[in-house]
């Protein structure tokens, strides 16, 4: 399958601060391209409405894993690949490890970015879960400057983000838990490599004296956007391991999802197995 | 319509200039412009592994990389992997191994088990499985085409 060429452009902008002049200039007519591996498919299959490409592919200061003032910094060009082969990320976030895994096969996480991951906005994506549980910020910038948002308040509805037409994703900002951390994560497809989700969950959580101190839960592909599973955070906060109410957090998480019917699950399999995942977590976390 | 680009890259070693349409495929690039035809295209959309190929040493689904992308890029196809007449010890292995069916796959295969290779030169079951991930046969011959690889890398060895 082969998509279209005739009415295609593309721009090679030679400077970052380029870019961000023509998006300026020419505010939401120039859809940004790094990997490629989320917009050639749909481009391949002849359904992309988008024409104008600005590849942002070439900006070194987009790349590159920097451990600075108690958080990370991914740039928004950070390949999946880059993410599986990082010592720090395998140190501080192993769900992003697994995430990063989880995403297609090497020649899709060889291309495949993390800025991309989020800007593609897919509910059913790998990584934001993980971003979500480590309480993650996205940088944003403009030719009016750059602006941080909290990843969990970015996603707005499906495909809806706060990021103004003329702003790049540029970076991914992910402190560095401390304390006593309990990772979790879970991906359910149909097999393990090359498969898009049915059901995704991310957690992580500080222990203090028997307690869950902190716990942040993030699920993909059970609602338009990846999400935090606030309700069922609220039933375990200030729980002690020893007495986890593994049913009441079951229960509550249903008011966090909103699953749908498609062609990869249906509804009442995600909410069961969102359940059933999320109990699984919770007897790890009772055994830590 | 873009003006067609001019594109400069090295394939299997050769410095290749074309001018191609900034947007056009790696894949068709490679079939068609430079007749390359041993890069399959099977899925088009990155799930099948079939147009694997090199770029600046990665294993990449070409089907999914624009021209633009690859200005200056190295590129090694299955084409670039014997010397001359001779075959790598990975095609050699996948002849004795009978690593090939129908054959659609083993393009894309040997191209990522190459990868692999490089990038660990002795991969137990799990790390090659891992490699090969991106790659479905869909003669379902997988077996066949571990025994290679495993063969290629122990190279003498015990294969297993």
């Amino acid at each position: 399958m082969r998509g279209q060429l005739h009415n295609v452009e593309v721009r090679v902008p030679a400077s970052l601060s380029d870019a961000l002049a023509l998006l300026a200039r020419e505010p939401g007519v120039w859809t940004p391209l790094a990997g490629g591996t989320d917009l050639m498919v749909v481009h391949n299959a002849g359904h992309l409405k988008a024409t104008r490409f600005l590849d942002l592919s070439r900006f070194e200061e987009l790349r590159g894993i920097r451990e600075e003032a108690g958080a990370l910094t991914f740039g928004a060009l950070s390949t999946f690949t880059d993410l599986r082969d990082s010592v720090a990320v395998h140190r501080h976030f192993p769900n992003l490890v697994k995430s990063a895994r989880a995403t297609g096969a090497l020649a899709i996480q060889n291309r495949g970015t993390l800025g991309g991951n989020i800007a593609n906005a897919s509910p059913a994506a790998d990584t934001p879960p993980s971003l979500l549980a480590y309480g993650a910020e996205v940088e944003l910038l403009s030719v009016r400057g750059s602006r941080r948002v909290a990843y969990d308040r970015f996603h707005l509805g499906y495909k809806v983000m706060d990021l103004a037409p003329d702003e790049l994703v540029a970076a991914i900002h992910v402190p560095l838990p401390t304390g006593r951390g309990f990772h979790y994560f879970r991906k359910v497809g149909t097999r393990q490599a090359q498969a898009i989700s049915k059901v995704c969950l991310a957690a992580w959580a500080r222990i203090e004296g028997g307690v869950v101190a902190d716990l942040r839960i993030g699920l993909g592909s059970v609602a338009p956007a990846p999400i935090r599973a606030r309700h069922a955070e609220a039933a375990l906060l200030g729980q002690a391991l020893a007495a986890l109410p593994i049913e009441a957090a079951r229960e509550a998480l249903l008011a966090d999802i909103s699953p749908i019917d498609d062609i990869r699950a249906t509804a009442r399999y995600r909410s069961v197995v969102t359940r059933n995942v999320l109990g699984h977590m919770l007897r790890e976390l009772a055994n830590l | 319509m873009a003006e067609p680009i001019t594109l400069s890259l090295t394939v299997n070693g050769e410095s290749r200039t074309l001018s191609v349409h900034p947007f056009a495929r790696l894949l068709d690039l490679l079939r068609e412009d430079l007749r390359l035809m041993g890069t399959k295209e099977g899925c088009g959309e990155g799930e099948c592994g079939a147009c694997s190929v090199l770029v600046n040493g990665q294993v990449v689904n070409s089907c999914l990389v624009p021209a633009v992308q690859v200005q200056g890029a190295e590129v090694v196809t299955v084409e670039g992997l014997a010397q001359g007449e001779s075959l790598s010890s990975l095609q050699a292995a996948f002849l004795t191994y009978n690593g090939a069916q129908c054959g659609f796959c083993t393009p894309g295969m040997l191209v990522a088990a190459t990868d692999l290779l490089r990038r660990c030169p002795t991969p137990d079951d799990g790390a090659i499985r891992d490699g090969l991930a991106g790659n479905l046969c869909r003669c379902t011959g997988y077996s066949k085409i571990l025994d290679a690889v495993h063969a290629a890398a122990g190279e003498g060895e015990a294969a297993r």
